[in-house]
Parts: structure tokens; sequence; C-alpha cells
């Protein structure tokens, strides 16, 4: 871990600079993802992901902020290729993932964009050593390497993540492994197989508070010294903060708001993000600061209809919000917000 | 404090599991009183058993799972030498127990109402209608329209299937509340609400609540007092504002340390080196030592007891007499 130890926080460590151009790996537009409830001769529709727009740069770290059931998720498994969109396209590096049908185009993608699942304890085969599952990532996604090296490779690979010695590592089964290990393990999987993009699902909500910041730093590291890009899901919004570049807001499939995590979280503009922020429990906040009478119950998905899905739960909620569903719009650089009532800031 | 006579007195409280591999000591004699009325919060990490602390308190051990010493009493009665009957007579009354999770907890085949209702039957002999009363009672006190009785779980949102849980604990307005992380598998929003409900319905009823949770900070706002467990064993027990400002054993300030703010500047944290330790074998000495930054070749070999420190209980070298 060493590695990242420089003054930076982690988010900045290794991140471009803000200038440059920020070549996007990928690029959803409109992307949308219904699925089908209730009865054969009544379908309804839950409505998990809606019209989502969202860029993923290079060596950039997004965090996907929401609480469960606000379809973040399926917005990863949608990257993933593990669902198909209702509507709406995913683009990796320009070219649109429906055109992928050949085996080999996805299976290729597969290699580049893997994917970390949030719980260790069920997403490794307790019946493998750890060896296998980096041996058939390396064995299907890195054809360049010769079948003799690929025990080297799978070395590297549990090194890099901070399992050593990793000759040791690669021996052992899941069950002799910590939490902590496992996840480590789930991301080495997902490096053998040279990846630009991981898409990490929760992957520190299963893991013990003091085991957590170490994957997190991990995830840092990794973009820091491979310059891999990182889609980090989760209901966190603390430990969005503290490891991602950008933050997304998702509200019962609704991209909320979105920007630089610094600038979201000092300047909050939607409702719900207010919302959000003032529910995480803070040791260090004074203890008088007691706000938020708000039950928390979450919205109706199910045909949901037009309009803004919080304004049920929204103090400022007007007659609009009823009638039209709110777009995102930009209310300070660089950060937008899906409300219709919230107001731009005049300077910086 | 000490004028006050405790509600509740643990012991040198000590519990464990028989395993294939031998007998695994989750509980090793923890001792702590609790005064009426008082919040007591009991964190630590999966593994540390603060689960079977409750448990053991409550009468709820799984039968490979046995108290080999100590005592547990309420109002001054032993309350591990009772026998069934007895304690039927006390459960609900004098202590009730909030699961973890409402979902398991409650049956799925029977209405929220008539789970109430089966309750208050079993320990009282009321009319239904007075039952049925009593029952939309305690749902509007736990912010729940009493429509919901007719509901079923399935049917309500894990924060309202988490506060039928509390207005079921609550029937019989107990002294003690014993509560295993209620809120963990709740949205941070619904966390929130639900907590500054639990506070509230304290203020109003008075009972003492044991709540133990795996995140510090949910508690840091809650708690009176804070103890804070590591392997089996109570680490530190303090004033919870005390223990947020001066954290003494290295594990709490560790701990504490691995939380990433959301306001103030950011900083690289590191959580803590390594992971807990495997109960079936226990490092000697401190069991703390193989993570500590601030071992000591003597730690390695010899545990520390808890020490008094101004308020506060540490088990840690560094406050030793010798030190």
């Amino acid at each position: 871990m060493a590695a990242i130890i420089d003054r930076a926080a982690p988010s900045e460590a290794g991140a471009q600079p803000k200038s440059a151009t920020l070549t996007s790996v990928i690029e959803t537009s409109g992307l949308t993802k219904h699925f089908r409830v209730g009865g054969l001769f009544a379908p309804r529709f839950l409505h998990a992901a809606d019209d989502i727009d969202l860029s993923i740069a290079q060596r950039q770290i997004v965090a996907l902020v929401g609480e469960s059931g606000s379809g973040k998720s399926t917005v990863a498994r949608l990257l993933a290729l593990i669902y198909r969109p209702t509507r709406g396209e995913v683009r990796f590096k320009g070219r649109p993932l429906s055109s992928l049908r050949a085996r080999r185009d996805v299976l290729d993608y597969r290699g580049r964009v893997p994917m970390v699942f949030q719980d260790p304890y069920s997403s490794l085969n307790p019946v493998y050593r750890v060896s296998h599952g980096i041996m058939r990532a390396l064995k299907l996604h890195r054809p360049d390497l010769r079948p003799g090296d690929r025990r080297a490779e799978a070395e590297r690979v549990l090194e890099s993540v901070g399992l050593t010695p990793p000759g040791r590592f690669l021996a052992k089964y899941p069950h002799e492994l910590s939490g902590g290990q496992r996840q480590r393990i789930g991301f080495a999987q997902a490096l053998a197989s040279s990846p630009e993009l991981i898409l990490a699902d929760e992957p520190v909500s299963m893991l013990d508070v003091s085991v957590r910041i170490g994957v997190l730093n991990l995830m840092a590291q990794l973009r820091a010294e491979r310059g891999i890009s990182i889609l980090y899901i989760t209901h966190d919004i603390a430990s969005a903060r503290y490891v991602a570049d950008r933050l997304l807001v998702m509200y019962a499939g609704h991209v909320v708001e979105s920007g630089p995590s610094e600038d979201v979280l000092a300047h909050p503009k939607h409702p719900y993000t207010q919302l959000l922020l003032s529910a995480v429990p803070d040791p260090r906040a004074p203890v008088s600061s007691m706000p938020s009478a708000d039950v928390g119950e979450p919205p109706r998905v199910v045909d949901p209809g037009e309009g803004c899905r919080f304004r049920g739960r929204c103090p400022y909620a007007i007659e609009l919000c009823s009638q039209v569903t709110p777009r995102l719009r930009e209310l300070r650089p660089d950060h937008t917000a899906a409300c219709h009532v919230a107001t731009a800031d005049q300077a910086g | 404090m000490i004028s006050v006579k405790p509600l509740l007195e643990v012991e040198d409280l000590t519990v464990e599991y028989a395993t294939d591999a031998g007998p695994v000591r989750a509980v090793d004699h923890v001792s702590l009183d609790l005064t009426p009325g008082e919040f007591v919060g009991i964190v630590g990490e999966s593994g540390c058993g603060k689960s079977t602390l409750l448990f053991a308190i409550a009468r709820l051990l799984s039968p490979s799972c046995d108290v080999v010493g100590g005592s547990v009493r309420l109002h001054g009665r032993d309350l591990l030498g009772m026998d069934e009957e007895a304690l039927r007579e006390i459960r609900w009354r004098d202590y009730s127990v909030v699961m973890q999770s409402a979902m398991n907890a409650l049956n799925p085949v029977l209405t929220v109402g008539a789970q109430l209702e089966d309750t208050i039957a079993a320990h009282e002999s009321m009319p239904a209608r007075s039952a049925q009363e009593r029952s939309a009672s305690l749902l509007r006190l736990v912010g729940i329209d009493p429509l919901h009785l007719k509901s079923y779980p399935h049917q309500l949102s894990g924060g309202m299937r988490q506060r039928a849980m509390i207005a079921m604990a609550l029937i019989f307005t107990p002294d003690l509340v014993i509560m295993d992380e209620p809120t963990s598998a709740l949205d941070v929003v619904a966390q929130r609400s639900l907590m500054l409900e639990i506070k509230e319905l304290q203020r109003q009823i008075g009972f003492a609540a044991l709540f133990v949770t795996h995140d510090m900070s949910l508690v840091s706002h809650f708690s009176d007092r804070l103890a804070v467990m590591y392997a089996g064993q109570i680490v530190e027990l303090g004033d919870t504002r005390e223990l947020f400002r001066d954290p003494k054993h290295p594990y709490t300030s560790a701990l504490m340390a691995s939380f990433p703010s959301i306001t103030g500047p950011k900083e690289v944290l590191q959580g803590i080196p390594g992971s807990p330790p495997d109960l079936l074998h226990p490092p000697a000495g401190c069991r703390f030592h193989p993570r500590c930054p601030l071992v000591e070749p003597r730690f390695r070999i010899e545990e520390p007891p808890l020490t008094t420190v101004g308020n506060t209980l540490v088990r840690c070298h560094r406050y030793g007499r010798d030190h």
C-alpha cells in the first residue's frame, strides 16, 4: 500500500490534470432498463434505470451513490453486459455495445471491463484454489501470454493487490482467506485480464470497517499505477468521497445529481443529496445537530409516470414537480442536478 | 452513576462455542452494568463476540453455545439460572429483544396485527378488542399508520418492518430493550430516522437500551456509554463523547480512523493492518498485539488487565500500573 502514501488523498493521487481533455472509456446515452413485473395480462414495468447518461474517463474513478433499489447495480450490470438495455446505448471507446455480436468480441469486452462483486463469500467458488480463477482469466483474456508465463503473471497480479507471498496465496482455498483478502482476490481476477475499466459493485460493504479502507486504497492504487478507470458503486457517500473524482447520485432509477466529488459534497444541489448528506452519521459533528424527520421510505418505481420521483419526500416540491420529470441542468461549473427548484450559483 | 442501583449487571460472563476443533471462547470475562434508562452501545467487528454477548444476556444462545462462567442479573434476579417458566414471565415484560433482520424475525404468513396480538395474548389475558387497540396505539407510537395492522411483513418497507419489531418489543413497556444491529439492513436515511425514533421512544418510555453495532459512528450521538469489543473481550468502556474525544485503546482509535468523513480536509486513511484473530487460536498476550502500532515485546506475552483511567476502563498495557 506504500505506493499511494504521498501527501495527496487517494482521489487526487494519480488523477489526470484537470485541464487535459479527458478521453472517455465508456459512455452511456439514455440508458434505460425496465423489468416486467406482475401478471401476464396486466404487465407492469419496474423502472430500474431511466435515461442514464454517464461517462467515465481514463484514469477516473466515478462513484455511483444511492440507496438500495435506486438502480445503481442495474447500471453496473448493463455495463457488464449481464443485462441488455430496454433503450439507450453504451459505447466502449466509441464502439456501441449493441454491435458486439461475435462471441470473441463479447469475451474481449468482458476482459477489458470486468466486474468485482459485493459478496466476497459467495463470489469465489469454494472448491477451487485461488489460482483457478486467476489462471482462467489469464487463459481466456490474455492470448498474448504463453501458457508457461501464466503462473508468473498470476503471481505478479496477486502482488499488485497486496497479497504476498503470492505463491502461497495461489495455493489457498477461499475458506482459508479473510473477507478483505477474498475481495482482493476479486480484484486480482479482474486485473488478470488487464482491464481498462473495473466495475466494482459495493466491493467493501460486506467487509469489516477496519479492512474497508485497505480495499479502497487498493482501488486508488490501481488507478494511480495502472491507469485503470473504476466505476465504484456504493451506498456510502463518505467512502465515495474518499476514493472518487466524480459522484453520481441516483434516486429511483434516475441520476439526480452529478459533479466533482468535492463540489457535490460542499454544494449539494438536489434535495435528495442534501437529505443523504444530513443522514450520514458523523461522530465529528456536534451532538446538537440532529436534523431530518424524513422516514426514509423508498419511492414507487413500478410504472412511475411523469414527474420527479423524489417529490413525495421533498420539502420544496411545487406543482411542476408532479407534472414534468426534471432533467439534469448545470447549476455550477461541471455540476448538474435534476431539480425544478434548485437554483444555479451566480459565481463559482 | 455510582449511587443508582443497576438495572442489569453482567459479571465476568464467559461464553464458549463447541466446535469440532475444540471450544471457541466468543465472550471472555465480560462485565457490564446498565442503569435504568441508560443507552449503552457495544461496538466491534464481526466475530468479536458482541452478538454472542447479547444472546447470552437475553438467554437466546443456540445449543452449541454455553455460558461457562459469570452471571447476569436483571433487577437483581439471576437470569442465567432461571427455568423456562420463570423466563416466560419476564420476557417481553422486563426485557425484550429486537433482532438484526426483521424480515426473518417476523412471521411472513401472519399480518403484523396478528403477530402483535399473539404476543399480547401469550403474556396477558385481555379482551380481543383491547389487544387490537393496544396494537394500533403501538404502531402509531413508532410512526406507522395502524392501517398496517392488516398488512403482511412483505408489504412493508425495511424501515417499517424494523419499526414494527420495535413496536412489538415495547408492548409491555419493558425496562430493558436489547437491540442487535436493528438498523444495519437499512439505508442511511432510514437508519437515521429509526435511530431518532428509538431515542425519542426511550425518552418517552424510559427503557434502558443495550445496542450492538459494527458502526461506531452510528451510536456516536445516541449512546450514553460505549463498550468496544475485540476478540471476545471489552477493550475499552467509557462515556461515549469522551471515548470519541480521547480514545485510549489503540484499537478504538484505529477503528475511529477507519471511517472516511464527509466533512473536513481529505486524509489518507490506513485502516487496521491484518484481520481480526481466529478465536480458536487467540494470540497470546494482548489480543490486539499483532495489529497494534504501539506493541512492545512484553505485550506479546502478558495479557493486559482492564485498567481504570479517569472514568474509562481500558485493556491496554500502556495504562498498566508499571508503565
